[in-house]
């Protein structure tokens, strides 16, 4: 009995050991809390729009060389 | 407009997992902690790259049983934007690999293979820069390029599974459900996929379209 209620004492500990080890990953929770990671969002969000955009004014460039060269 | 769908899914795709793939719920793991959001990232370029080279040897295959040059433009210009997509996911992976194993390089399986694939690809465009003859270039480097692109499996699916990886999923089978991936990346992880796929598509359609105007006025004058 007394070495069951070691096995399960060990067990507890290494169960709750484990969790807190878990929960002590560090994460961006400040960066989250303060809302300034929608920053980073919107900047990443605008260098990708640009080049969307640049790459949709391609597509058209090209579009129109194509029309030229059918036209001849 | 209804003709660009594609490209417009590609850029919703994108977009969604940027936004969502910074404020969205992400397990928290030791060693990885946030930079387990490059997931979205720095992977969807590999499968954009896997899928662009696959296009690549289509075509290759394509021409060898047509002879028909759009089939070589079309593989080459593919070849060209896979492998930029490929070195994407090379510079992201060791700046990743920097701060989660400690070294901007480390001497595992998918790493050499994926250096090793890129030199291969890199040997594709100077084959094609050293024959003059049009049809004879196409059709060497479609050869090649079936040969380069099962090196391409061998060495960035099969190998990395039959050795231990620092790539999570290797040595046995890449499962995505062991730890790694959750419902909730899933449903980032997967968009970023076939977005990144989309946008690399629609840059070989521009590669493509640029190529054979060029081709055109070369012919007419």
């Amino acid at each position: 009995m007394k070495k069951n209620a070691a096995l399960f004492t060990f067990l507890f500990l290494s169960i709750s050991g484990y969790s807190q080890q878990n929960s002590n990953v560090e994460m961006a929770n400040d960066l989250y809390l303060s809302g300034k990671i929608y920053v980073v969002v919107t900047v990443l969000s605008i260098i990708f729009i640009g080049i969307v955009i640049y790459l949709i004014a391609l597509d058209r460039k090209i579009c129109k060389l194509e029309k030229e060269i059918n036209k001849k | 407009m209804l003709k660009n769908w594609w490209k417009i899914l590609a850029v919703l795709l994108v977009t969604y997992t940027i936004i969502e793939g910074f404020l969205g719920k992400v397990p928290a793991q030791p060693i990885l902690h946030e930079t387990i959001r490059n997931l979205y990232f720095h992977v969807p370029m590999w499968f954009a790259m896997m899928a662009i080279m696959l296009g690549s040897v289509v075509y290759s295959i394509k021409y060898l049983s047509s002879s028909d040059i759009n089939h070589d433009i079309n593989a080459a210009q593919s070849a060209h934007v896979g492998m930029l997509v490929g070195a994407l996911g090379l510079i992201t992976g060791s700046v990743w690999a920097r701060y989660t194993w400690g070294a901007w390089w480390v001497a595992d399986t998918k790493l050499n293979g994926a250096a090793i694939t890129t030199l291969i690809y890199l040997a594709y465009f100077v084959l094609r820069g050293s024959v003059d003859e049009e049809q004879k270039r196409a059709r060497v480097a479609a050869v090649y390029n079936i040969f380069a692109y099962v090196m391409l499996i061998v060495f960035l699916m099969i190998l990395p599974r039959m050795n231990d990886s620092l790539h999570p999923g290797n040595g046995g089978n890449p499962g995505f459900n062991k730890y790694d991936l959750d419902s909730n990346m899933r449903m980032v992880f997967y968009p970023a996929v076939i977005g990144w796929i989309l946008l690399a598509i629609w840059i070989v359609n521009l590669r493509v379209r640029a190529e054979k105007i060029k081709r055109n006025l070369l012919m007419n004058n």
